[in-house]
């Protein structure tokens, strides 16, 4: 379980729940699962354009990623938000779609970089994937406080010269280059899993953003350490151990939260305020 | 007629069985999709929409693997859903991101896991790429009377709840001063999205599906600001881009006869696009307003 082709994987998929647990915190606090969302399945229409001309496949995740962050954000400012997310997604699926028209690809293969196959990634992969890693995580910590403050109060920020369009650009560039690199690792598919399920847990189990960020990586680490000795030991797809556990650890944020309510303030606060509390916090 | 039009249309379009059943379930998905888009795009609810037909997947996948219609795998998966989404809170514009994102993720796991089961059964992987991108073409003559039925059903559900949904669509306060039950007419849009998304996702694919429910829709509310008439246009927007586009992807097996042609999904997504884009050309305001209007609705 720890010999040879496992280690790169165990290696490889620590590294992406790292960066998932931080990006991933500040997708929960901004609302921008659906680009999340997007972004992996658009990028996923890049890789197949890449195998199409024959280049590498993390330059097409990269390549479609970037630009799809890049449109969203334009979209973004003179429509709804949701709006421009989803037509990008679709613009880029029906180019995969087009380029899987094209290309003599086994379903199998297709199959994996929509859910992952932690085992296929080669040692030669590794370094760009901890390159692309260290890049987002320093990126995030360089552009911390503008981000925290343009996510949690965007008038404030505008106030301050923090231009919520310029933030809401870097950001997508970094969740972009977080899809580049953890695709071929989990698959375009769970790497929303990673990014949503580790960070809402964590924010319902307290309200320091430093600590929620912690929580939050360490919720992922356990999240993909466990589902990859569950997929080891059992024979069954990662991807399935990695949605049934980030759901299960919400679910017990959740709990946590409710019980913690109830004890707090039981006859004073009623539900839908408290709850806001958990949800803004 | 037929000798004027020859040029754009290649021989033998009309007469295609499978070109046939393309034009009546697209056409019929295409205006169904329209008119509950419309809502979904008022509703700031797009991501659920979208999600749906990812949800979908895992219902269609453990359809198939215990031998019923996939079809009927999407309804029951995706109205299971609806409900999970609806009590995690998709009705506070906070908590609607997350409640769409947490069950999407841990459904994803579960088409994982259905799709994996599928092939060792069957030692075939084309459902994900069936559902994902689905083909128009490849559909049995016989599922028409089905997506009929459906069809009706949710177009049903948003017409009869219309004008009550029409006001907590555009203010919740106001249609709850009006002693309009804001939560039940959510839930009963909820249910009718999430028919609508099965019905377009099993047939056409989810690309396809969530093109034409956002799509022709925020094109519409582009163009008027009346929720009926937007409804209206939605549902023509998207007939026309998808008749266009099952005419270009025939049409296309003349052009590129190597590559055995282009998918439908493709064209129709991209004139879906290229139509959005016009629109917001053409009615483009002032920066100033649109900027700080922007801004409230996605804060």
């Amino acid at each position: 379980m720890f010999s040879g082709l496992m280690l790169t994987a165990w290696e490889s998929a620590s590294i992406v729940a790292v960066v998932a647990g931080v990006v991933g915190f500040f997708i929960g606090l901004r609302g921008s699962a659906f680009a999340a969302h997007a972004l992996p399945n658009g990028a996923f229409a890049g890789a197949a354009g890449a195998s199409l001309i024959g280049v590498d496949a993390i330059a097409g995740l990269a390549v479609f990623s970037i630009l799809g962050a890049l449109t969203i954000a334009a979209l973004g400012r003179r429509a709804r938000h949701d709006v421009a997310t989803a037509l990008v997604i679709v613009v880029m699926l029906g180019l995969g779609s087009l380029f899987l028209s094209m290309t003599t690809e086994y379903a199998p293969e297709i199959f994996s970089l929509l859910f992952g196959e932690v085992l296929g990634v080669s040692s030669s992969e590794l370094i760009p994937i901890a390159i692309i890693g260290v890049v987002c995580i320093a990126a995030m910590f360089l552009v911390y406080r503008p981000l925290m403050l343009s996510s949690v109060m965007p008038d404030v920020a505008e106030a301050r010269g923090v231009g919520s369009t310029r933030m809401e650009v870097i950001f997508l560039v970094i969740v972009a280059l977080t899809t580049t690199m953890a695709v071929p690792v989990v698959g375009a598919l769970l790497i929303f899993s990673l990014l949503i399920s580790p960070a809402a847990a964590a924010r319902s189990f307290t309200n320091r953003p430093f600590t929620a960020m912690g929580l939050s990586v360490l919720i992922a680490l356990g999240t993909v350490w466990s589902a990859i000795a569950l997929a080891y030991l059992s024979n069954l797809p990662i991807g399935f151990f990695v949605g049934s556990i980030g759901a299960g650890t919400y679910a017990a944020g959740r709990l946590w939260a409710g019980w913690k309510r109830n004890r707090a303030s039981t006859p004073r606060v009623a539900g839908g305020r408290s709850r806001a509390q958990v949800q803004i916090s | 007629m037929a000798a004027s039009l020859s040029p754009l249309i290649e021989p033998g379009f009309f007469s295609n069985l499978p070109v046939q059943t393309a034009l009546v379930v697209g056409g019929v998905v295409a205006v169904v999709s329209g008119i509950v888009g419309t809502f979904t795009v008022m509703r700031g609810q797009s991501f659920a929409g979208h999600s749906l037909a990812d949800i979908g997947t895992a219902g269609g996948s453990a359809a198939f693997l215990v031998g019923i219609s996939p079809l009927f795998g999407f309804v029951a998966m995706n109205l299971m859903a609806a409900g999970v989404m609806e009590w995690i809170g998709i009705r506070r514009p906070r908590g609607r991101d997350l409640a769409t994102g947490i069950v999407l993720g841990a459904a994803l796991g579960l088409a994982a896991l259905f799709l994996y089961l599928d092939s060792t059964a069957s030692s075939t992987t084309g459902a994900t790429i069936n559902v994902l991108f689905g083909s128009i073409f490849t559909l049995p003559s016989s599922m028409v009377p089905v997506i009929a039925v459906f069809s009706v059903v949710a177009a049903g559900i948003v017409l009869a709840m219309y004008r009550p949904l029409i006001l907590s669509s555009i203010s919740s306060d106001l249609a709850t001063a009006q002693g309009i039950p804001v939560r039940l007419v959510g839930i009963g849009y909820l249910a009718a999205l999430a028919v609508a998304v099965s019905l377009s996702a099993v047939t056409i694919g989810a690309i396809l599906s969530t093109a034409l429910l956002v799509g022709p829709a925020a094109t519409a509310l582009r163009l008027t600001n009346r929720p009926g008439r937007a409804a209206a246009f939605a549902a023509v927007i998207g007939l026309v881009a998808t008749w266009l586009g099952v005419l270009l992807a025939y049409d296309s097996y003349y052009w590129f006869p190597t590559t055995g042609g282009w998918p439908v999904s493709f064209f129709v997504v991209t004139l879906i696009f290229l139509m959005y884009l016009a629109s917001q050309v053409r009615f483009r305001p002032r920066s100033g307003v649109q900027r700080r209007s922007t801004l409230t609705e996605a804060g």
